[in-house]
Formats: C-alpha cells, structure tokens, sequence
C-alpha cells in the first residue's frame, strides 16, 4: 500500500516535471531564437530556412554601433538618447513618486482620503486618451521634437503610481514618528534622517521601475518624435526597423539591437523581482 | 446567522459560508455603489451651500479691511500685519488680471461658439496673395480649458484670502499676534509638511494629466474630426448617440458593436485562459515533492522581463509566413512550409492566434501573483481534510480550489479592467487585422482602446467619437473597480469578526 502510494507520487512527479520542462521550452525558445539569429551569419536578412542558424558572427551587432555619417539607422545616438532620458526623468519620478506615497501614508492631513481617490478615477481613464492633448500641449510651449518633452511625459504622471510604495511605508511602525516627535525632530527630518535609510529597498525598487519605463515605451515617443530619426529612443528605432522599409537590410540588426535593449533590463528587473512579488500580492490579499 | 453560531461552523463550513456570502453580496454591492454615489452628490451640493452661506456671514461680520479684501486680495492680512502673505495674495490677482487681460480672455471669449472665422486668402494692390488667419478651435478649447484651470485655482486663493483676513481679524479682537515668516517657513517643514512634499507632483499631475483630461472631454461633445480639423463645433451628445446608432445600421454604431462585442469576448476569455492556466502551473511548481522551485519561476519571469515591445514584434515575424513558426511545423510536415497565415485574412485564426501569444504574455503573471498566495493558505484546512480521509483531488477541490478563487477574485476583476485596455498585444501583434471594408477605422481583431488610438493617429481620424470611446471605456472601469473595492472592504470586516 504505502509503496504503491510512494509509486504514484513519484510518477505524478516526473509527469510534472515533463510539463514543466515542456513549458519552459515554449516560454524561453523565443528568447533564445532571438539570441541566436542575432549571431547568424548566413542566410538573408528575414528569409531563412532553419531554426537554428548554420553559422555564426559578430558582425550584425557591430554592424548595429558602428555607424558611418548621416545614417537613417543609427543606433548607439538612440541608446544614448534613451539613456539621458531614462536618467532625467527616473530622478524626478522617483522624487515625485516617494514624496506623494510618503505623504498618503504617514501625514495626516483633511484631504488625504480625497486626493487617494482623485488618485485612483485618474488612474481609471485610458493613457491614449490624452495623447492628444499631451501632444498640443507640448507644441505649444514649442517642446515638441526634443528629449526634454519625452523627460516630461514619463514623469509628469509618476505622482499617480504611489501605491506599492505606499503599501511599504504603512509598514513602518508609526512608533518611530512619535519617538522621533518627542525627541525633537519635525516631520522633515523625520522623513530624511528616519524613514527613508529604513526603506532602502523600495527605494531602489521605484528608481529601477522608473529608469525602465523609457526604454519601453514607443507610442508615446513616437508621437512626441514624428520623423525627426537624431531624437529617436530606442523602442522607436526598434520598432521602425520591422518595418516593410527597413526589414529586408536590418532584420539581423533589430534583432542585435533587441538583445541589446533586452539583457540590461531582464537583469535589472531580475534583481527586483522579490520587491515585485511582495507588491502583487500584498495588493491581492488586499483587494 | 448569529456570531455564536458562526463560531461553532467547522472551518470548512465557515469558509463556505464566507464564500456563498461573497457572491451573494455582489447584488447588494451594486446597490451600494449606487447609493453611495448618490450621497456624495448630495454631499457636494450641500457642502457648496455651506460655503456660500459662509461667504455671506463673514461679509456681514468682517470689518472695513475683510470686507475690502472679498474685492482686493490680500488688504486683510496687510492690515492686521501679515504683510508678506498679503502681498503674495494681492501680487496673485494682479497676475491674474494680466493674464486674463493679455492672453486669457481673448481665447476665452470664443469658448462657446470655437471660433466662427475661416482663414481666407486676400490680395493686396500689387496682386499679391497672403493668408488671413482665421480662428483655430483647438487652440481656443485647449487655452479655455487652461484658463478654467487658472480660474477654478484663483478662486481657491480668493475663498483662502478672505478666510485669512477673517481669521486674523479674529486673531487681533483676542489679541493674537500673527505669526512672522520665519515661524510659517518653519511650519511647511512641520505641521504643513504634506503641502511641502505634495506641491511638485500635484502641480505636475495637474498640468500633464488632468488638464489635457478635461480638455479630451470637452472634445468628446464636439465634432472635432479630419472634415472638420481647424473650425470645429459643439455638437452635444452626437457622438455618443452615433455609437449606439443602432437602428439606422450606421458604419460607427456597426463598428462599436462589432469591436465593444470582440472587446468582452477578448477580456473575458484572456482572463480566464491565463487565470486557469496560470494556476494549474503555479501549483505544479509549488507542489511538494518539486525541486528547483526558484529556477522554475525565474525562467517564466523572464517573459516577463523582456521588454514587451521586443518580445511582441519578435512573436510578429516569426508567425509571419516565412517565420520560425511555419519553419518548425515544415518539420512533421515533410520539409514542405505550410504557410499558415496567422495574421491573415481569416478573422478567427487571427483572433485565437492572438489569444494563445495572450496567453504567453499573461500566464508568468498570474504564476507570480499565485505562488505567494499558495503558501498562504492556512495548513489546519488540510489537516483536518486529511483527518476526515479526503483524497488529493478532493482536497483540492474542495480546499485549494474555492480558497484561490475567493482570495483572487477582486484580483481576477483588476486583470478584466487590464484585457479591457491591453493595448500592447494587440497592437503590436496583429495592428488590428485583418482589416475590413464594414468598420470605421478599425480591424477585426481591434480592441477598444486600439480603436481610440486609430481614431485619434491612424486613418481615419475622428478625435470628438476617439473620445467618447475613451469616456466609455472608463465608465466600464470604474464601475468594476469601484465594485470590488467597496466588496472587499465588506470581506475586510467579515474576516475581523470571524
């Protein structure tokens, strides 16, 4: 009996594992077809019989940075590009973000309830519904066409995002504050000397959330951008280079410049992907 | 059922009857939202009573300096000594005026007709052609808007003036002093913190998202659009009305409920395929007996990771004719490609193809989401299931199953507001095709929000019904959302009373 019990689950087990592994091989080949043909050596640009490529090469990833004058495509000027604005705009979402998630959640003020909810119902309308306005606006302060309007657009709504980190200060036991009160330091002090050297982690989690977003953005940029290519971010140059235009001399390339783009930000994420899971389901849980 | 009673339900039926209660709290819930909707009206209404009664009263017991400040900002303070704050409340009216004067009023004035003249075109005596510019109803709308916005500010500081001048002179009548600057400038560091910290956000938000907000509402009562892209008008509810239109079989009444019809089945069927299946992998890992959980996870993470807009136009080329996909199945197909079209022509094959790379997408979500939950769940169920001699797939059934369902669920309802506005699968993968001759501006495989995103950039650009569509869509979203959070406030207390 107790062997034939020990039986079944070690069958149940392997039968598992066979689904896992299974599972697994769908979810990761894409990835790995990607690493792979951004190596490839022959073959045409898009057509190209095989799976798995014949020969390989570095040529299409440098190909992809080395770039001769006045190119169309040109790649290291975009990375470069999107790299000053994830920078900028990640030190003001950031500032932004913890300020309003800060306040929420350990000030108590008479509009406190009110703001959280004027918070959530701006959440509820869809982002491309004021793409329209966002962009006039912009034009009118003649903004339109730089990096400086894509800085705006990516931090202006940061403020509306406070929720993880709201959920992380409430944490805190509110016997801090008052010890710190009785002691003699305001509320500012208590923010800077107190609060935030405890909440390093979700400190680092909102400036790493905040510095990918840029990166992965293209309708926005796009629409900000036009046809000026110099100010173009990378998901643009990306996403342009699959296009019927460009496919048949960069599909190589998009995919070098995808591997590029990718691996940074898969470890980055990686790395925060404990605060992530917190965050998911204590917001669960929660409701 | 009394709180003793509940007190001696084992804890299966003590979870069943929290269950059953949950759904049966759903009728009620709507009840409620309803309600409360309509005491926050009356709320508002009787609050701005209030405030003019307030107005009135302090008028009639404000002396020569109060009373003067309800016309000149800021003569109160300057009188009872508050000099510099006074100055400030004055300097805003002065800036206000200007701004009315020099910019504000000259678009303001037009806000309800948008503007009348056409550009035309003039000769001067030599025959020389040149442009008379004409009125531009965006622009109008948009500075309206901006001057709405400075208005409804201003008048906060006019309401705040004449409460600080009463206040003062109240202040002086018990013979306070007021406060200095120093003293204020400490106070935002202390007790007006929040005013310190909130000031650049909100000043941000109200610029870049609430502005450009009303000014999209307003547009949805207009007839803003490619015909009419310079002067345009208000024309009410006619693009509301021209959605549901559905008596005179109009092309944008077909089209709405063509793609609102595709827009549930997509919401419906994504959520629930990655919910399901999500799921039954998220157990698998977590089962007993399973080593290298971490890994597992990480590896489904990944997708997660990789930017969506690589692994999105990446799962694009390869379902393309000559893509990976058609390459692998040439395999067991004799070496022969067969083809597929996957986001051809054939509506269906693109709709499931585009629900199954959903499903790729979606799935290491629910994974994360999941696996925390399933180690939550209290061990005495099980022991007890297993005392009463329950097999695993009772157990489950009848322990994990409804457990996961009633802790997920508000979670569930968030995911059906997220497919309502996954813009990024559809848009990326499939752009919306196989497009057709019967919609207006949209494919058959288009969402509701990427048919506001195709009438506000693509072909056929109607921004007054883009819209009215994105008005809609947030109708549908709050009220699901605003369901679920007054129902798990109600299971908030039912759990603290068990």
């Amino acid at each position: 009996m107790i062997q034939s019990y020990k039986l079944r689950r070690t069958v149940a087990n392997i039968l598992i594992y066979a689904i896992l592994i299974v599972m697994c091989l769908i979810w990761i080949s894409p990835f790995v077809y990607l690493v792979l043909h951004s190596l490839r050596a022959d073959g045409g640009n898009v057509t190209y019989n095989h799976l798995i490529p014949r020969e390989y090469t570095l040529d299409n990833y440098i190909a992809l940075f080395n770039v001769k004058g006045a190119a169309s495509i040109n790649f290291p000027r975009w990375f470069l590009n999107t790299l000053g604005v994830a920078a900028c705009s990640c030190v003001i979402s950031t500032i932004s973000q913890l300020a309003v998630a800060y306040t929420l959640s350990r000030l108590r003020f008479g509009a406190r309830k009110k703001l959280m909810n004027v918070g959530m119902i701006l959440g509820m309308f869809p982002g491309f519904m004021t793409m329209i306005a966002m962009y006039y606006l912009l034009d009118a302060m003649h903004l339109t066409r730089t990096l400086i309007a894509l800085v705006i657009c990516y931090s202006c709504g940061a403020g509306l995002g406070f929720q993880i980190s709201k959920g992380f200060f409430d944490t805190i036991p509110r016997a801090l504050d008052e010890a710190a009160t009785i002691d003699g330091a305001n509320k500012n002090q208590i923010f800077w000397k107190i609060i935030l050297p405890m909440s390093k982690p979700i400190v680092v989690y909102t400036v790493l959330t905040t510095f990918i977003g840029p990166w992965c953005d293209f309708i926005l940029a796009k629409i900000i951008m036009g046809d000026v290519r110099d100010n173009y971010t990378v998901a643009i140059g990306l996403q342009i280079m699959t296009t019927p235009e460009f496919m048949q001399g960069y599909f190589k390339q998009f995919l070098a410049g995808s591997v590029c783009v990718a691996v940074p930000i898969t470890i980055l994420f990686l790395r925060m992907q404990k605060f992530y899971v917190e965050g998911v389901t204590a917001g669960g849980v929660k409701g | 059922m009394t709180y003793v009673e509940y007190k001696q339900l084992t804890p299966f039926q003590k979870f069943a009857y929290n269950f059953k209660k949950f759904f049966t709290n759903i009728p009620s819930a709507f009840g409620r939202f309803f309600s409360a909707c309509g005491r926050g009206i009356v709320k508002f209404f009787t609050g701005i009573g209030k405030g003019f009664a307030n107005y009135g009263s302090t008028f009639v017991k404000g002396d020569w300096a109060t009373k003067l400040s309800y016309l000149i900002f800021g003569v109160g303070d300057i009188h009872k000594g508050k000099t510099y704050k006074g100055i400030l409340f004055f300097l805003t009216e002065v800036l206000y005026f200007c701004y009315m004067i020099f910019f504000g009023w000259h678009w303001f004035k037009d806000f309800f007709t948008l503007g009348t003249r056409e550009t035309y075109t003039v000769y001067d005596d030599m025959g020389f052609p040149s442009q008379v510019p004409g009125d531009n109803s965006m622009l109008i709308l948009l500075y309206s808007t901006l001057t709405l916005v400075i208005t409804a500010i201003v008048f906060v500081i006019y309401i705040q003036n004449i409460k600080d001048a009463y206040r003062h002179q109240v202040m002086r009548a018990n013979g306070e002093k007021p406060t200095t600057l120093k003293e204020d400038a400490l106070e935002f560091l202390d007790g007006k913190y929040h005013i310190t910290l909130l000031s650049f956000p909100v000043l941000m938000i109200s610029v870049f998202n609430i502005l450009p907000l009303i000014f999209m509402i307003l547009i949805a009562f207009t007839n803003y659009s490619k015909q009419h892209y310079v002067l345009f008008d208000w024309v009410g509810l006619q693009n509301f009305g021209d959605l549901f239109d559905v008596i005179n079989n109009s092309k944008k009444a077909t089209t709405f409920i063509g793609v609102a019809g595709w827009t549930l089945i997509w919401a419906v069927v994504a959520t629930f395929s990655n919910y399901i299946l999500g799921m039954i992998v998220a157990l698998m890992i977590n089962k007993k007996g399973i080593k290298l959980k971490s890994l597992w996870r990480t590896l489904f993470v990944i997708t997660i990771a990789v930017p969506q807009f690589v692994s999105l136009l990446l799962m694009n080329q390869m379902l393309q004719e000559n893509g990976a996909v058609n390459i692998l199945l040439s395999y067991f197909n004799g070496g022969v490609n067969p083809g597929i079209r996957f986001l051809g022509d054939d509506v269906w094959v693109a709709r499931i193809t585009v629900m199954i790379v959903n499903c790729w997408v979606g799935i290491p979500y629910t994974i994360l989401s999941m696996s925390g939950i399933l180690m939550n769940i209290p061990e005495d169920l099980y022991e007890s299931a297993r005392i009463d001699g329950a097999s695993p797939v009772k157990t489950f059934t009848a322990i994990t199953l409804p457990y996961m369902i009633f802790v997920t669920t508000p979670q569930l309802i968030t995911q059906f507001v997220g497919n309502i506005n996954n813009f990024n699968v559809i848009f990326l993968l499939s752009g919306g095709g196989p497009t057709t001759k019967e919609y207006f501006g949209a494919g058959k495989t288009d969402i509701l929000v990427t048919w506001l995103y195709n009438l506000s950039m693509g072909n056929e650009q109607d921004y007054g019904l883009a819209s009215a569509i994105g008005i809609l869509v947030f109708i549908i979203c709050a009220t699901l959302s605003l369901i679920v959070y007054n129902n798990s406030k109600s299971m908030k207390d039912e759990e603290a009373f068990s």
